[in-house]
C-alpha cells in the first residue's frame, strides 16, 4: 500500500487556502445527482450530514441508535477550544496549533493540526447561529473557561453539557436538511460492511436493528463518522453501545488503520465497584486542583480512611513528584495510581482505587468554597457511590476515556480506499499520540463542518462512476457474505454470553496492553486474545434469532470485531518501541519515570494494512516532518 | 377551556355578590328586588346566552380533551404513581367537572327554571329558604361547592398556565387570587345552604317535603 | 440485595405482551438498575431464555436512551436522573419491583421495554431548528444575549429528549418536550426570524402524532430527569397564541 497523505505545498499558514482554492468543484447543479452516505450521527456525522445535505448532495444518514441526537459526544463535558482570544491573554491560532502539536507529542500531521486551528474559531461562530446557548459573561459576551491545564482561556462551554449542545446544534443543522429532503436518516441501521467496486467505496451493508434485514445501500461516496473503540477495554468512560464495527469492518476491505495504540486513560474516574458494572464515569480532572492522592502505607489496609492516622498515609504524588506533586499530568497520574494498586496498595473493595481526599482542602479553605467549586462533582459522586467526598475521601481509579488512533486518512480526510472518507474520533488525524481536553468536540466538528464538504467535492468531481445499483453483484456478494456472518454467530449456541467475553477481553486489554505496556505483558495479550476470539466462535451463546430486534446479536458482532481489533493494538503497542503521549512502554522511560520518545526511529505513522485472516498485518510508514514545532522532551520541572 | 373557564370564574364572583343580599336580615326584600332586575334585565339576558354557551362549551371541550388523552395511552399501565408526583385537584378535574355539571343541572331546575321559564308562585327568596330546609339537598350544595373548590384550585392556575400568563413574575399575585377564587368563592357559595339550613329553614312541614 | 422482578415482555410490536416475573439474588446495591438487567439477561442467556430488551447508552444520564417506567414511576423512584442512574439501594430488600416500557400511543413498544420514540425526531424536524447556513454566520460575539436569556435558554435546552415527560404524564403528552426546544430558540435572538412558523408547525406534528393535551398537571416536571421547568410550557403557549393572532 502506497500512502500519499496529500499534504499541500507552501508555508503552513497557507496551504489549507491555497488547497481550498486548488478543489475541483461540482456544479451547482449537478450535485443533487450524487448520492453520499454518512454512518454515524455524532458531532462529525451530524454535521457532515448537514453541511453536505445543504450543498444539494443527497445525503443517507444512519445509526444504529433510534435517534440522530443519541450519539455519545453527547456526553462530553468540559467544553470546545476555539483561539478566538475573547480573553486578550494572547492567544492565536498559531498557539493552539502548537499546543496540539505539542500534547500530542508529536506524532500528528503538522498540517492538519494547523487546518484544525484555523477553522476552529468559525465552529463557534456557527454554533451560536444555530442556537448554542453557550455560557456568556454579564455583558452578554462568549465566556471563556481555561482547560486541561492550558495557558490560555480558550474553552467555550454550555454548563457541564458542551457536547450535548453542540450535538443538538448539529442535530437540529440535520432535522432541518431532513426537512427539506436533502437527508434521509435511517434510524436503528448498524453498518456491517462496505461495497468496494472497481477500487472505489460505494455503498454499505446496514442491518435493519428491528427486523434483522440486510439491507443495501448505494451511494457515490461514503463517510464513516462513527467514534472511537475505547470499548475494546470493555469498561471505559465511552457508552455502551460505542463500537468500532465501523472501522474495523472497512480495515478488512483495505483501508488502512492508523496507529491504534494510542489510548488516552483519564485518572479521575468513579472506580468500579464490583464485576457487575457496566462503565466508568469520568469526573473533571479539576479535582486534582484540591484534592490530595493518597494510598494506605500498609498493604492491604481494610480500615476506613478516617481511621488511618496521617503518618500512616502514603501521599505518593508529592513524594514521588515534589515540584508538581498532585497536579501531575494525566498520564503520570494514571500511571502511578495503577502502580500503586499493583503493589497491593489500592483501596475500596475491589482493591483498584486510590483516596482522592479534600479534608485538608476543607479545613484550609472552609467546606463552603469546596462546595462552590465542585458542588455538582461531589453530587455526582454522592449519587453513584453513596458516600459524602465531604466526610470521607473519594475513590479514584483511571479509565479508558478517548482514542486517537484510527481509519488512516490523508489531508482531504480520505481513507486508503478512494471514495470512503473517515471523519471525528474514527479517523487517527489531529490529536497525535495524546489529545488536549476540550478538542475532541472541535475537531469533531472542524471535520465535519468545515473540512469534508470541500474535499469530497474534489473527489466526486475528477472521478468516474460507473452506474451501480444494490442488484449488482458485489453488492449481492457482500449483503450474501455479511447475512452469513450474522447467521453464523446466531447458530454457535455454546454457554457463554457475547457480556461475558467482552470483560474477559477488557481484563486482557487493561492488564497488559493499559496504561503501562511492556513487552512480556503484549506478548502475553498477544497469545491471550487469538485464544479467547477462537474460544467465542465455539462457545458463544446469543439466544433467538437474527430476524428480529435482538441486542445479544448487535452486542455479540460488536465483540467479534474488539476481539480482533484489541489484537491489532496489542500488535502496534509492541511495535512501537518509545513511549509517547497515550503509549507507554515501561521499557522506555526516563529515569523520573516519563515518557522517552524515540524521534530517529519512530517519528512516522504507523498505518496497518489488512493482510487476510490470522495473517500479521502490513505495516505502512508515513514520515512525519516538523518544520514548525520542533519535538522536544516533556518535562514538568 | 380555559378562557371559558375564566369568563365562568368572573360569572361566579358576581353571582356570589348578588347572593350574599340573601344574608341581609330584611325578609328577602333586597334579594327579592335583585332577582326581580336579573329577570328583567335586556343586557343580563343577553349575557345568559354568552354564559350558557360557555358552560356547554367548557364542558364539552372538556369531554373532548378528555377522551383524546385517553386515547393517547391505549395500553395502561399496570402500576401507575401518579399521585406521587401530582396534586389530586390536578387529577380529578373530570370528575369534579362531571359533578359540577350534574348540580348544574339540578340547581338550574331548582331555580332558573321556575323563576325565569315557568314562573313560581313564590318569591326568589322564599324559594332558596324552602329548597334549603331539605337536609339531602343542602348536603348535596355543599359537597357539590366542595368538588368546586378543587376543580378551580387546578383550573385557576391552569388557565393561566394555558394561556402562558405563568412564571412571569407575578405568579405570587397570581396564586392570591387564585385563592379567593378556589377557596373564597365557594365557601361564600356553600355557606347559603348551611346558612339557610340552620338559621332560616321553612316551617317543618317544608323541612319534610322538601326533599327535592 | 435480591429483588422479584415483573417485567413487561414483548416479542414485537405486533405481539400482545405479557408481565413475566424473574428473580435477581445477590445485587450489589451500588449497582445502577440498568446493571442489575445486565446481571438478569447473563442469567437468562445462560438458561437459554431470551433476554429483556431495553434502550441504554451512556449510562451516565446524558444521551436520553433509557427509560422505564417503574414501580409506576419514569425513571423509578427519585426525581432528576434518568433510569441509568437509579441504583439498586432505592429499593428495599426483597421487594418487588414493576418494569414496564413507556406507554403511549406515539410511542410503540418494539420489544420488551424499547419503544419508537422517532415522534420526537419528526417533531423537530417540523422547525425545530434555526436555519443557519454552515459557513454564512456572524462572528460568535456579534450577538450578545444578556446572561439571564442565555442561562433561561440553557435551562430549556438541557432536555434530552428521554420521553419521561410523555411517560409520566396521565394524557401522554408531550408538551414539556416540545416546549422545551420552542422555549429555547424563542429565547434567543437568533431565533427570531422563524419564531412564528416553528412553534406552529412543532405543535401542528405533535398533534398528528398522536399525544395527548396538556391538562397541567405538571407530573412532568416532576419525572423530567433535567428538571425542565412547566414554565417553558406556559411559554409555549403564549408564542402559540401569538403566532395564531399575529
Amino acid at each position: 500500500m502506497k500512502l500519499n497523505s496529500k499534504i499541500p505545498d507552501g508555508p503552513i499558514e497557507k496551504k489549507w487556502d491555497n488547497h481550498r482554492f486548488n478543489l475541483k468543484l461540482v456544479n451547482p447543479a449537478n450535485k443533487r445527482k450524487y448520492t453520499i452516505i454518512v454512518v454515524g450521527t455524532g458531532l462529525a456525522g451530524a454535521s457532515a450530514a448537514a453541511s453536505l445535505g445543504e450543498l444539494g448532495y443527497n445525503v443517507l444518514s444512519f445509526s444504529y441508535h433510534e435517534s440522530p441526537r443519541r450519539a455519545h459526544s453527547i456526553a462530553a463535558q468540559g467544553g470546545i477550544n476555539a483561539p478566538k482570544n475573547y480573553s486578550n491573554d494572547g492567544d492565536s491560532i498559531w498557539r493552539l496549533f502548537y499546543d496540539t502539536v505539542k500534547g500530542g507529542d508529536y506524532r500528528a500531521r503538522e498540517a492538519n493540526v494547523y487546518r484544525l486551528a484555523q477553522v476552529s474559531g468559525s465552529i463557534i461562530d456557527q454554533c451560536v447561529a444555530q442556537g448554542v446557548p453557550f455560557a456568556r459573561d454579564y455583558a452578554g459576551y462568549l465566556d471563556n473557561r481555561s482547560f486541561g491545564g492550558a495557558q490560555v482561556s480558550r474553552t467555550f462551554y454550555a454548563r457541564g453539557q458542551t457536547g450535548q449542545q453542540l450535538l443538538l446544534g448539529a442535530y437540529s443543522a440535520l432535522c432541518r436538511q431532513m426537512d427539506v429532503g436533502k437527508v434521509k436518516f435511517f434510524a436503528r441501521r448498524e453498518m456491517l460492511d462496505v461495497v468496494v467496486i472497481d477500487g472505489q467505496a460505494r455503498g454499505v451493508i446496514c442491518r435493519n436493528l428491528v427486523t434483522g434485514a440486510i439491507e443495501p445501500y448505494v451511494g457515490d461516496a461514503v463517510v464513516l463518522a462513527t467514534g472511537g473503540y475505547g470499548n475494546v477495554f470493555y469498561l471505559s468512560t465511552n457508552a455502551k453501545a460505542s463500537n468500532a464495527t465501523a472501522i474495523w469492518r472497512a480495515y478488512k476491505r483495505g483501508a488502512a488503520f492508523g496507529n491504534p495504540c494510542y489510548t488516552q486513560i483519564h485518572p479521575t474516574c468513579i472506580p468500579q465497584s464490583g464485576e457487575y458494572q457496566s462503565k466508568l464515569t469520568l469526573m473533571s480532572e479539576s479535582l486534582r486542583n484540591d484534592g490530595r492522592i493518597w494510598v494506605p502505607k500498609k498493604k492491604g489496609d481494610t480500615r476506613k480512611p478516617e481511621d488511618i492516622p496521617e503518618s500512616e498515609r502514603d501521599y505518593y504524588l508529592e513524594r514521588i513528584y515534589p515540584a508538581f506533586g498532585n497536579l501531575v499530568p494525566r498520564d503520570v497520574a494514571s500511571r502511578a495510581a495503577k502502580r500503586m494498586c499493583d503493589d497491593g496498595y489500592g483501596v475500596g473493595s475491589t482493591g483498584r482505587a486510590v483516596y482522592l481526599d479534600f479534608g485538608a482542602a476543607i479545613k484550609r479553605l472552609g467546606k463552603n468554597v469546596i462546595e462552590e467549586r465542585y458542588g455538582n462533582l461531589f453530587d455526582m459522586y454522592h449519587e453513584i457511590s453513596a458516600e459524602d467526598p465531604y466526610r470521607t475521601p473519594m475513590r479514584i481509579y483511571p479509565a479508558v476515556h478517548y482514542t486517537m488512533g484510527g481509519l488512516w486518512v490523508d489531508y482531504n480526510l480520505m481513507s486508503s480506499i478512494p471514495g470512503m472518507y473517515v471523519v471525528g474520533e474514527a479517523n487517527f488525524s489531529d490529536h497525535g499520540a495524546n489529545r488536549l481536553g476540550a478538542s475532541a468536540l472541535m475537531q469533531g466538528l472542524a471535520d465535519g463542518y468545515f473540512v469534508l464538504p470541500y474535499t469530497i467535492g474534489d473527489y466526486l468531481a475528477t472521478s468516474k462512476f460507473k452506474q451501480v445499483s444494490a442488484e449488482e453483484a458485489s453488492f449481492k456478494e457482500t449483503q450474501r457474505e455479511v447475512g452469513h456472518y450474522v447467521k453464523k454467530m446466531v447458530s454457535i449456541n455454546g454457554k457463554k454470553s457475547a457480556e461475558e467475553f467482552h470483560r474477559e477481553l477488557g481484563k486482557i486489554m487493561w492488564d497488559n496492553v493499559g496504561m503501562g505496556r511492556n513487552k512480556a505483558g503484549l506478548k502475553k495479550a498477544l497469545a491471550k486474545i487469538p485464544k479467547l476470539r477462537e474460544e467465542f466462535w465455539s462457545n458463544l451463546k446469543i439466544v433467538g434469532t437474527a430476524s428480529e430486534l435482538n441486542m445479544e446479536l448487535e452486542k455479540a458482532g460488536r465483540v467479534a470485531d474488539f476481539l480482533e481489533l484489541g489484537e491489532l493494538l496489542a500488535y502496534d503497542a509492541l511495535h512501537r518501541e518509545e513511549s509517547c503521549g497515550g503509549h507507554f512502554r515501561e521499557e522506555h522511560q526516563t529515569e523520573e519515570g516519563e515518557a522517552k520518545r524515540n524521534d530517529a526511529k519512530f517519528s512516522y505513522v504507523a498505518a496497518w494494512e489488512y493482510a487476510g485472516a490470522n495473517k500479521a498485518p502490513i505495516l505502512n510508514k508515513e514520515q512525519l516532518k516538523f518544520e514548525y514545532v520542533k519535538p522536544s522532551q516533556r518535562s514538568y520541572k | 377551556m380555559s378562557l371559558t373557564g375564566l369568563f365562568l370564574c368572573t360569572f361566579l364572583a358576581e353571582h356570589l355578590a348578588g347572593n350574599l343580599l340573601l344574608f341581609v336580615n330584611d325578609g328577602g326584600e333586597m334579594y327579592e328586588k335583585y332577582s326581580e332586575f336579573l329577570v328583567s334585565n335586556p343586557v343580563i339576558r343577553t349575557i345568559e346566552i354568552v354564559l350558557f354557551a360557555s358552560i356547554i362549551w367548557h364542558a364539552l371541550s372538556g369531554f373532548v380533551v378528555w377522551l383524546q388523552n385517553r386515547r393517547a395511552r391505549p395500553v395502561k399501565y399496570e402500576e401507575y404513581r401518579l399521585g406521587d408526583n401530582t396534586e389530586l385537584a390536578s387529577r380529578m378535574t373530570m370528575l369534579s367537572g362531571s359533578v359540577i355539571f350534574f348540580f348544574l343541572v339540578i340547581h338550574l331546575g331548582s331555580f332558573f327554571v321556575p323563576l325565569r321559564v315557568t314562573g313560581s308562585d313564590v318569591g326568589a327568596y322564599h324559594l332558596v329558604q324552602e329548597k334549603f330546609s331539605s337536609l339531602w339537598f343542602s348536603g348535596f350544595y355543599v359537597l357539590a361547592l366542595l368538588l368546586l373548590a378543587y376543580h378551580l384550585r387546578h383550573g385557576f392556575q391552569s388557565a393561566f398556565q394555558t394561556l402562558g400568563l405563568r412564571g412571569k413574575g407575578y405568579d405570587s399575585i397570581l396564586s392570591a387570587i387564585a385563592f379567593i377564587f378556589w377557596f373564597v368563592i365557594p365557601l361564600g357559595f356553600a355557606s347559603i345552604p348551611v346558612y339557610f339550613y340552620f338559621f332560616r329553614r321553612a316551617s317543618g312541614a317544608a323541612f319534610t317535603l322538601g326533599l327535592l | 440485595m435480591n429483588f422479584k422482578l415483573k417485567i413487561w415482555r414483548q416479542k414485537n410490536s405486533t405481539d400482545k405482551g405479557r408481565f413475566v416475573e424473574y428473580l435477581v439474588k445477590n445485587i450489589s446495591p451500588d449497582a445502577s438498575f440498568l446493571e442489575m438487567l445486565d446481571v438478569l439477561n447473563v442469567e437468562l442467556t445462560r438458561r437459554g431464555e431470551e433476554p429483556v430488551a431495553f434502550d441504554h447508552d451512556c449510562r451516565e444520564g446524558i444521551c436520553g436512551s433509557c427509560g422505564i417506567m417503574i414501580n409506576g414511576r419514569a425513571h423509578g423512584p427519585g426525581h432528576g436522573a434518568a433510569t441509568c442512574e437509579l441504583r439498586m439501594r432505592a429499593f428495599q430488600d426483597n421487594e418487588t419491583i414493576v418494569a414496564e416500557p413507556w406507554r403511549a400511543k406515539p410511542f410503540p413498544v418494539l420489544r420488551d421495554l424499547v419503544v419508537d420514540r422517532s415522534s420526537f425526531d419528526r417533531i423537530m424536524v417540523a422547525g425545530g431548528y434555526i436555519s443557519a447556513k454552515t459557513g454564512g454566520v456572524p462572528d460568535g460575539n456579534a450577538i450578545p444575549i444578556s446572561k439571564p436569556i442565555a442561562d433561561q435558554a440553557m435551562d430549556a435546552a438541557a432536555c434530552i429528549g428521554c420521553g419521561a415527560c410523555v411517560a409520566a404524564c396521565p394524557n401522554s403528552s408531550a408538551m414539556l418536550f416540545v416546549a422545551a426546544k420552542v422555549s429555547h430558540l424563542a429565547l434567543l435572538p437568533q431565533g427570531q426570524p422563524e419564531r412564528k412558523s416553528r412553534v406552529e408547525r412543532m405543535v401542528a406534528q405533535m398533534d398528528a402524532e398522536g399525544f395527548g393535551n396538556c391538562s397541567n398537571n405538571y407530573a412532568c416536571e416532576a419525572e423530567c430527569p433535567k428538571e425542565i421547568s412547566v414554565s417553558n410550557i406556559a411559554r409555549m403557549n403564549t408564542e402559540y397564541i401569538l403566532a395564531k393572532i399575529r
